[in-house]
This record gives C-alpha cells, sequence and structure tokens, in this order.
C-alpha cells in the first residue's frame, strides 16, 4: 500500500516493533492482580488483554458501587463535616 | 573496544529500557513528591526492585485526589438537592469522580483528555455552538489523530482474535476506543494504577463519612491506614 511507504519515510520512533509491544504486554501484565502471584515468563498477549478487560470492568464496577454509598451518605451529612474532613486531609 | 559500547553498563538488575523509564518516573516522582520523599526514593529506586512503578501510589496523589473529589461532591449535592433522584445521583458522583481523576492526571494522557473533552463536548452541544467544541477536542486531540504509530512486521498481533480484544480494551477505557494496540496498551498503563488509587480514595471517604472506626483496621485496605492517620487528628 502506498500509505505503508509514505509512513515509513517518518522518523524510526513512529514504527512499532513486536519487541515495543511486547514490552507494552509485560508492563501491562505486571499491573494485573491475577497473574502477578504466578511468575510467568510467557504471556500471550490475548490472555493479558482478557484479564485487563475483565480488570477494568470489575474496577468500574466497584467505583460504581462506591458512587452509590458516597451519593447516600452525602445526604447524611452536613457541610461542615465535609469541610472538616478536607483540612484533615490536606494536611 | 568497540563491543564495550554495546553492552549495557551492569550497574543495576535492569535491562536498558527498564533502567530509562525508571529514570523517568524517578524524575516524575521527584517533581511531584516533597524534597525530603524525593531524596529517599531517589536513593531506593537504585538499589530496590520493588519500587513504585507509577505516580499513581503515592500518598500525595491521593491526598490530592481526595480533597479535590470533597470539593466537586461538594458541588454535586448543592447542584443536585431536588434535580436529580436518587438513582441517578451515584452516576453524577461517578461522573464527578472520574472527572477529578483526570484533573489529577493533569492532562497528560489520552483518557484523562477525552474524559475532561467529553464533559465540554456536552455541554457546548446542548447549547448548539459546535465551534466552539471543535476547538476543545482540536486542542486536545489533534495530536491524537496525527499517525504516530504504524504497526509493522507484526505476526502474531493481527490475529482477529487480538484485534477483538483490542477493540473491546478500547471501548473500556475512556478515549481509546479505535486506537491501534501499542496507544491501547500505554493507556490502560496508565489507566489501571489511576482506577486503583480512585478506588482507595474512595473507599477510605466512605470510610470517613460513615463512623470513622473501620478505617484504622488493616484487614483489606493496608493503604487507608498509612493515608488518613499517619499523623493524629487535630483536636476538633
Amino acid at each position: 500500500m502506498s500509505s505503508r511507504r509514505s509512513r515509513s519515510r517518518q522518523s524510526a520512533a513512529s514504527m512499532i516493533t513486536d519487541d515495543q509491544i511486547n514490552d507494552l504486554v509485560s508492563k501491562l501484565h505486571q499491573l494485573l492482580p491475577e497473574i502477578r502471584n504466578r511468575c510467568s515468563d510467557k504471556v500471550s498477549a490475548t490472555r493479558v488483554l482478557q484479564e485487563t478487560c475483565s480488570y477494568i470492568r470489575s474496577l468500574h464496577r466497584e467505583v460504581d458501587d462506591l458512587s452509590e454509598r458516597l451519593s447516600e451518605l452525602l445526604d447524611n451529612t452536613d457541610s461542615t463535616q465535609a469541610s472538616i474532613i478536607r483540612s484533615l486531609l490536606m494536611q | 573496544m568497540a563491543s564495550s559500547t554495546l553492552i549495557p553498563n551492569p550497574v543495576t538488575n535492569n535491562t536498558d529500557r527498564a533502567r530509562d523509564s525508571s529514570k523517568r518516573r524517578k524524575r516524575k516522582k521527584i517533581q511531584r513528591q516533597s524534597s525530603g520523599n524525593g531524596r529517599d526514593q531517589s536513593s531506593q529506586n537504585l538499589n530496590n526492585s520493588n519500587e513504585p512503578i507509577s505516580p499513581w501510589k503515592s500518598d500525595v496523589q491521593q491526598q490530592l485526589y481526595s480533597s479535590k473529589l470533597l470539593q466537586a461532591l461538594r458541588q454535586v449535592r448543592q447542584s443536585s438537592a431536588t434535580s436529580i433522584k436518587p438513582p441517578r445521583r451515584g452516576r453524577a458522583v461517578h461522573e464527578a469522580a472520574d472527572r477529578v481523576l483526570a484533573v489529577t492526571a493533569k492532562g497528560r494522557t489520552r483518557w484523562s483528555r477525552a474524559i475532561l473533552t467529553n464533559k465540554l463536548k456536552l455541554k457546548f452541544m446542548r447549547s448548539n455552538r459546535k465551534q466552539r467544541g471543535m476547538v476543545a477536542t482540536a486542542t486536545g486531540n489533534s495530536r491524537l489523530k496525527k499517525p504516530r504509530v504504524s504497526i509493522s512486521r507484526l505476526k502474531m498481533k493481527n490475529l482477529p482474535a487480538v484485534q477483538k480484544k483490542t477493540r473491546v480494551l478500547g471501548g473500556l477505557v475512556p478515549g481509546c476506543r479505535k486506537q491501534s494496540l501499542p496507544v491501547v496498551l500505554e493507556e490502560a498503563t496508565d489507566y489501571i494504577p489511576a482506577l486503583e488509587m480512585q478506588v482507595r480514595a474512595m473507599t477510605a471517604l466512605v470510610n470517613l463519612l460513615s463512623g470513622g472506626s473501620s478505617s484504622t483496621s488493616v484487614s483489606g485496605a493496608g493503604n487507608l491506614g498509612h493515608f488518613s492517620f499517619s499523623r493524629p487528628p487535630p483536636n476538633l
């Protein structure tokens, strides 16, 4: 494709190699909680992507749950308590 | 000898790339933390292999986020006293929390810019001023749309399975819906620690607001004890 040829004239930084992708995949793999316990050298990109998707979904659910609880709690507390907490946190 | 320049200097156990990236992160950490902490971190980063790998794990970031979150939540409370019914309010709180997270990220990542520009887009689409919205996206996305990466010489990564999962993951991370694999991977690598910090901060906040006695327990939230009770609270 001519577009690929024109892209290859750009600087070397724009070409992503397999190594860089593997590097990114392994970095992401380090962040995942389940796989961290088993030290597996060979990680398949598919597996990492799958685990990442489910982990992000579970984090979203957790934040959803926490925001529900926060919104309920905001009813019950008055603003003075919130400002006290804020000054406590900012120390 | 000429070959000596090719052999990486065996100062640390890390590889060249890891050393570069750890230097970059070390610089970022020193800029963000106080000087006392920075000195400790810089000495630790060279020797320990379990250095904190992202600024999202620092306490300073979490406290910054929590204070901004409190401000945003008070605004949400004031503006939604009667207008939003309870089922929606959780959603409003979640959106405010995401927005504060994006602000704390200082707009250095694609997902944080996408979260912030989404709010702008919604605001301006309502008043039908699409021009302003375009300017906002131009400043935020002009760099993003440049063909910065081209995937070449990938054998396995052209599999349809990988492509499909990339699309799914791109849909989960804000602003990465149609991005290529390396971009999505990089964004996810920053987004996940940010989400974890968001969970930690909101959990601590919930515990504080709902009594405070459970926040000193170390059961599943060891960070929380360090987070807000490292110093004795002042006499209120």
